[in-house]
């Protein structure tokens, strides 16, 4: 059998489809489109609702393959690892996209080791190369320094994961439903691969962490020029009006005026929200590596030549402590 | 406990060149250090080294100049070095990165626990240390925050995930990746750079190792690199200037328009 389809890594929580689950389909959907061919999604899970399992067809899936089982309620590599590949070495996939989340980012390359094949990592371009139907992926390298293309010429699946938030999700149409297009396909994956060796005990959640920040579609952001942590409390200000969330830079989390899951940069997290307001950040190429796809971004420094400008669709040189009380008024007043 | 830690040695990433033809990068002329994200991997082992005794061995994949990454590691209180250096492995993927590694480490023994940094920070794949735990075949758990328990059969490891953490039980031997939370590392001490000196650090070639041939460099990836653009990054957006009180009402009545033309609010 050839290697045929174009699949997309469902991501579920507790029996909820998380909705980069629906991002994945947008992108799947230009790629089936170009192959001419089936655009699959792939649910490990437990006890995933029907509902659930139709809004990927109700979003443009054409066929959802379910592998449902206990073993898989909570996120461990390794079953997670043998039913998908359990599923590709059966259907034969030719291209894998997951998200590039903490689940995407672990089960990918386990899995693209094992089956010898490529694996391109937070891609934010996808598209089929005219002339020989690859896949050809485009990501962020050397801290964004350069955007690098790459193949997987001969090897299949042709695997890649992409950032969240890279795409919107892919609209619901209740036509397709209708005219019940679409199959979902249950598949029972034998028993002895859906083992683990490492046991999940609890979850906590972390209640800095409520707004992920890479969720968030706003985040006010703050760097060195905050000069001390209770300045925060000016950007949580902002965000909280503007239903955004804070984040910072590695010299502000250094300092300890932030926690670290609210990193952004090089090593912190790569973010792409609708609108990014960095105050007080100088823009260290680490610190634009991990924020310069979001859509709008706004700066405020007092360096008129602080490279975040660079990057600012609208700069203001001034002080941060002058410029955003006045603009906490100001929207106060809408 | 014998610990592994697979180590990279990256460039500055402010300054960077690429070859255009081969799409790879020029490492002459550009200083090299340890990727920053192992260094909090080397932490954990030492850490770990110290409670219960053992061994760390670090390990790497480069040229023979990343004999210094090796040695900065072992000035960090690291016992011993490894480094994978030929020609052959040359312009190795993740995927024949990860087997070559994994081979090596295969060569060192019993190993309990293989500890990586979360990434390079050239590279930012993320994928060479649960690449090493698929071919060794081990458990693996990525992004730990901490290691809250050490038992004789296994470890209790802080996951963290978008939204929280994760509290995991794992047996040895694993493969862990682990996070900047996990400990900040220490420098270097007058005594270990000494030491790191006159440190012999043994270079493995594929002769060394259990390989098949054509699994390594450049030809045993699965995947090429097409093309490399410079990312158009300049928006040149609009600019106020704030220089006395007036222009800040000014500049928070741009700051609110923006916002307003682009229904951001």
């Amino acid at each position: 059998m050839d290697w045929t389809d174009i699949w997309t890594l469902a991501e579920a929580k507790q029996g909820k489809l998380h909705t980069v689950s629906f991002e994945l389909l947008t992108r799947g959907r230009t790629l089936a489109d170009a192959r001419g061919c089936r655009l699959c999604s792939v649910v490990l899970g437990d006890a995933i609702p029907e509902t659930e399992l139709r809004e990927l067809l109700a979003r443009g899936a054409d066929r959802v393959y379910v592998v449902d089982h206990p073993a898989l309620a909570r996120f461990l590599v390794e079953p997670h690892a043998k039913a998908l590949r359990y599923l590709i070495e059966t259907y034969k996939p030719e291209v894998l996209i997951a998200a590039a989340t903490t689940t995407g980012r672990t089960v990918m390359p386990y899995i693209s080791m094992q089956v010898h094949t490529g694996l391109t990592a937070d891609c934010t371009g996808l598209e089929i190369d005219p002339e020989t139907g690859n896949l050809l992926q485009t990501r962020p390298a050397i801290g964004g320094n350069i955007m690098a293309t790459i193949k997987t010429p001969t090897a299949r699946p042709q695997m890649a994961t992409v950032r969240p938030k890279s795409t919107p999700p892919a609209p619901r149409d209740e036509a397709r439903l209708n005219a019940s297009l679409g199959e979902i396909v249950r598949v029972d994956v034998p028993e002895s691969l859906l083992t683990a060796r490492m046991r999940y005990e609890r979850f906590i959640p972390d209640e800095s962490q409520e707004v992920v920040i890479e969720d968030a579609e706003v985040i006010v952001a703050g760097g060195r020029g905050m000069k001390r942590g209770e300045n925060f409390k000016l950007l949580a200000d902002l965000a909280a009006m503007l239903g955004g969330s804070v984040g910072a830079t590695r010299a502000a989390v250094d300092r300890g005026w932030q926690s670290y899951p609210r990193q952004i940069g090089l090593s912190g997290k790569t973010i792409a929200p609708n609108l990014y307001i960095a105050c007080g950040i100088s823009g260290a190429i680490q610190h634009l590596a991990g924020m310069q796809t979001a859509e709008y971004i706004v700066a405020i420094n007092t360096d008129p030549d602080a490279p975040i400008f660079q990057v600012a669709d609208l700069g203001i040189v001034g002080d941060v402590f002058e410029v955003l009380p006045a603009v906490l008024e100001k929207l106060k007043e809408i | 406990m014998r610990i592994i830690v697979p180590i990279k040695q990256v460039p500055e990433t402010s300054n960077v060149k690429m070859d255009p033809e081969t799409g790879t990068m020029l490492r002459t002329g550009v200083e090299a250090i340890v990727n920053p994200l192992d260094l909090y991997a080397i932490e954990a082992a030492l850490r770990l080294r110290d409670a219960v005794g053992g061994q760390v061995t670090t390990i790497s994949m480069g040229p023979p100049l990343a004999e210094k990454a090796l040695k900065e590691a072992i000035a960090m209180g690291c016992d011993d070095g490894v480094l994978l250096s030929h020609r052959k492995f040359a312009g190795a993927d993740t995927w024949a990165t990860a087997y070559t590694l994994a081979q090596a480490i295969k060569a060192l023994g019993a190993v309990d626990l293989i500890i990586c940094g979360e990434r390079a920070t050239d590279g930012d794949t993320g994928q060479v240390g649960p690449g090493i735990a698929a071919f060794l075949d081990m458990p693996l758990a990525t992004y730990i925050s901490q290691i809250s328990d050490v038992a004789d059969d296994g470890l209790r490891l802080n996951r963290m995930v978008e939204g929280g953490i994760e509290v995991l039980w794992t047996p040895l031997p694993a493969v862990l990746t682990v996070v900047k939370e996990i400990a900040s590392p220490r420098l270097p001490t007058l005594r270990g750079k000494q030491r790191a000196k006159s440190a012999a650090i043994p270079v493995w070639g594929p002769d060394e190792l259990n390989l098949d041939a054509t699994k390594i460099g450049l030809s045993g990836s699965p995947t090429r690199v097409v093309k490399i653009d410079k990312p158009k990054i300049a928006r040149h957006g609009e600019m106020v200037f704030v220089k006395n009180a007036a222009d800040v009402e000014v500049a928070a009545d741009q700051f609110v328009a923006f916002l307003r033309d682009r229904q951001l609010i």
